[in-house]
């Protein structure tokens, strides 16, 4: 069996190799993948030359799945099996879609969690049509690449909240890819930007892409990208302009109410009108329905900035917002970068330069720069990049809170808070002998729940029976620098840990993606067994490689018994990985964990001491 | 781990005082943040993984209230076994009340006319009363008088609640 190869990890831990790390932009109308060939940030096209891949899946009569070009050219004849802007659906319920009526596919509409669309491959949810995309986006990389990718970099847009962040990090998981860092792609484009101009200073990213909106200020100096705030709207990008033109075509024509298939004729025509607009001064679209009747009206560049000069406003509100959140004005502004291909229309160039008062910078393609700053950080992550010379200070976009009484949310951690970020909440029960409670958690800025987004409620259990108030609980929540919360409970004066029980509200849970990556693997992976070693084998190898490196970084932080200790645990794990049993793996990895718990302390308390190296810090305690 | 028992000052090599440098927490606070960020440990072991997680959080902690100059009086009032009791003690000289309750109808006021003019010029009102208020608290440390110092804590308290207060009536106006 092959599982016996990959038992030998430590030999390729050699601590310069060069690690084949990707960046992907998972964009609502085109994704990318990027990677740092030769310190040269570079997107990987397909075989045919094509960088930008449509992100768009289709479901085919003959059970293959097309991605990309080939399933877009399908979009009008097949609009039910053909999925595009899956992106406005991660993490969302049906509730959540504005407009129903002009979207072709039929969601499945269960009330509750997150939207479902109908197939003739049966029922998907976002999350598996993006893991379609990302698949693809895998293994364009890793031909191009000739090997395994270590890890990726995906990119979301600032503004997604924590339903949105999980669904593509579960996306990403369906595909098989190692996530190395969900990142905001305004910062993402900051450091594509940053690092090709060596630029200083406060920069505002503004970020309109196919379905989001985002606005992000960063400071700027040495290498270190701080955001200092976000902003943005997750349902706004450039399909809203197209959709704007599809309905004036409507209007314009006088057309009843259209068939899918002629909805999705008129919408790409739409989009290509849209862009033919932002270097001409008028457009003829010219188009036959299934019901032969002709389309052939013009439109001009000037009715296409009033039809659209709403939506325009709408992105400069985030602006406003994100402007006072960082307590800057205007004037402490360097640059803006645009990015997103929606930001090549005039109209939006104007009034961002009106906006700011400077013109806006272009010299990045739009829609690349994303993708190139999520290679340039990959590279980074996985350790290529000698120096430490770059460092990404990203903030959480929406401010999390939790549900008390009456219906209100307490807010426990404010937006644009640093990450990562934790806040502590002390809570008591309420009857005498509880044992379990529910913490309802929201997201959004507003004061009553019903106007939040519901993330998710945490119920805790077991926690010991005491008298009514007795207990104090304290849950800690944790947003890590992906942006993603997680939830521990601890009762303060038995130091009881409570057992917690997430129920998503907008996400999958657990089991469901466990279905998801069984239905997803061949027949000969199928078996539950086989699967679950090979994870085992997986984390055994990255936590040997882990350990040695860091004893040859850091061995003389060990006493001979404490190195030999580890060294026992290693070799001992190393021995169990060819034995096959899981079990025993595990197992094994806990106790080398456990054995190197103390190492990790010291490690850390010289990182602090590195970080000060060289300076007198006696003069400065006190 | 002892780096999450040291004080925010500690951590971040600040003296523990009112009137710090704030170029020097700027600096210090990116140092210490190249080294522990959890981008640092992405190929770690699971507990280096997660150490790095909980001090960049502690230094993230740190910096957010020492940069704040509320928020660090408070802290070093706590350092020195003062609480400030900033909900339960609303106990304030009636003059700061009366002053208080004024700028409220102003706000009332701006928000029935659509007056933003008017919420600015408060705006700069109460921010040149908070910078008074720190160059008192800064003479109550170096004399110690711990009291009068949590006093005028709670009085920046206030004025913090206010400027967030005016900052989201100009915000709903705006939009």
């Amino acid at each position: 069996m092959a599982l016996l190869q990959i038992a030998e990890p430590g030999m390729s831990a050699a601590p310069h190799q060069h690690k084949l790390a990707i960046g992907i932009d998972l964009g609502t109308t085109n994704s990318l993948v990027a990677t740092v060939q030769s310190g040269m940030s570079t997107v990987l096209q397909d075989e045919h030359g094509h960088a930008l891949l449509p992100s768009v899946v289709r479901y085919k009569e003959d059970g293959n799945i097309s991605v990309g070009l080939s399933a877009q050219a399908a979009q009008s004849s097949d609009p039910k099996n053909t999925i595009s802007s899956v992106k406005r659906f991660m993490g969302r319920g049906i509730n959540d879609i504005p407009d129903t009526t002009h979207i072709p596919y039929q969601f499945r509409d269960t009330g509750v969690g997150m939207v479902q669309i109908e197939t003739r491959a049966g029922i998907k949810s976002p999350v598996e049509i993006s893991a379609e995309i990302l698949r693809s986006l895998k293994s364009r990389a890793e031909k191009a690449l000739g090997g395994e990718l270590t890890g990726a970099v995906i990119t979301v847009p600032a503004y997604f909240d924590d339903a949105q962040r999980q669904a593509t990090k579960d996306a990403a998981r369906l595909a098989g890819l190692n996530v190395l860092r969900l990142l905001n792609e305004p910062t993402a484009a900051a450091v594509a930007y940053g690092l090709d101009n060596a630029s200083e200073g406060v920069y505002v990213i503004y970020d309109l892409g196919g379905g989001t909106f985002d606005i992000s200020i960063l400071r700027l100096a040495k290498g270190i990208f701080e955001v200092l705030a976000t902003n943005g709207d997750s349902a706004l990008g450039g399909d809203d302009f197209d959709h704007r033109i599809f309905c004036w075509i409507l209007a314009e024509a006088k057309l009843p109410p259209l068939n899918q298939e002629d909805t999705r004729v008129l919408l790409t025509k739409a989009r290509e009108v849209k862009e033919w607009l932002s270097e001409n001064s008028d457009a003829q679209i010219t188009s036959v329905l299934s019901n032969g009747k002709l389309v052939n009206i013009k439109l001009s560049a000037e009715k296409l900035v009033e039809l659209t000069q709403t939506l325009v406003t709408k992105t400069l509100n985030p602006t406003r917002k994100a402007l006072r959140d960082s307590n800057l004005s205007i004037d402490d502004i360097n640059g803006i970068v645009m990015v997103g291909g929606a930001t090549r229309m005039p109209q939006i160039r104007q009034a961002v330069a009106a906006f700011f008062k400077q013109e806006p910078l272009t010299n990045l393609d739009p829609d690349k720069v994303v993708a190139l700053g999520a290679a340039i950080q990959a590279n980074a992550l996985v350790g290529n990049r000698s120096e430490n010379d770059l460092l990404l200070l990203d903030v959480i976009p929406l401010s999390l809170g939790i549900e008390t009484m009456g219906g209100l949310v307490e807010r426990i951690i404010p937006r644009n808070a640093t990450l990562p970020i934790a806040r502590a909440q002390d809570f008591t029960t309420f009857k005498d002998g509880q044992t379990a409670m529910s913490v309802h958690i929201l997201q959004g800025e507003r004061e009553l729940v019903s106007d939040c987004r519901s993330l998710a409620r945490f119920e805790l259990r077991g926690i010991p029976p005491m008298a009514a108030g007795a207990a104090r609980i304290r849950v800690a929540f944790q947003v890590d620098a992906d942006g993603l919360l997680s939830v521990t409970a601890r009762e303060q004066s038995t130091g009881v840990v409570a057992e917690i029980i997430v129920k998503p509200s907008y996400g999958l849970t657990e089991d469901e993606i466990t279905n998801m990556l069984k239905s997803s693997f061949g027949l000969a992976e199928q078996d539950k067994q086989s699967r679950a070693l090979r994870e085992a084998i997986v984390d055994a190898d990255r936590l040997i490689e882990a350990i040695n490196a860091a004893i040859l970084q850091d061995g003389h932080l060990l006493t001979a018994d404490e190195l030999i200790a580890i060294e026992a645990e290693l070799a001992s794990l190393k021995n169990t990985c060819a034995s096959n049993d899981k079990d025993k793996i595990v197992s094994s990895v806990e106790a080398l964990n456990h054995a190197s718990e103390n190492f990790a302390a010291r490690r850390m308390d010289e990182s602090v001491k590195k970080a000060f190296a060289g300076q007198d810090l006696n003069k400065l305690v006190l | 781990m002892d780096l999450l028992q040291r004080n925010y000052f500690e951590l971040l090599a600040i003296p523990a005082q009112f009137n710090i440098d704030l170029a020097l927490l700027d600096q210090h606070y990116r140092q210490l943040q190249t080294e522990v960020h959890p981008d640092r440990f992405v190929n770690a072991s699971p507990n280096e993984r997660m150490q790095s997680m909980q001090v960049a959080t502690q230094v993230n902690a740190a910096y957010q209230t020492l940069k704040n100059m509320t928020a660090r009086a408070r802290y070093l009032l706590q350092l020195n076994g003062v609480d400030t009791l900033d909900e339960n003690n609303t106990i304030m000289p009636t003059d700061f009340l009366m002053q208080q309750m004024q700028w409220r109808e102003v706000i009332e006021d701006a928000n029935t006319h659509h007056d933003i003019a008017s919420l600015d010029a408060l705006l700069n009102e109460v921010r040149s009363i908070a910078k008074s208020l720190a160059l008192e608290l800064n003479t109550q440390f170096n004399l110690k008088t711990y009291l009068d110092a949590s006093e005028t804590v709670r009085k920046l308290s206030f004025i913090d609640k206010i400027i967030s207060d005016i900052n989201h009536a100009i915000e709903t106006l705006e939009n």
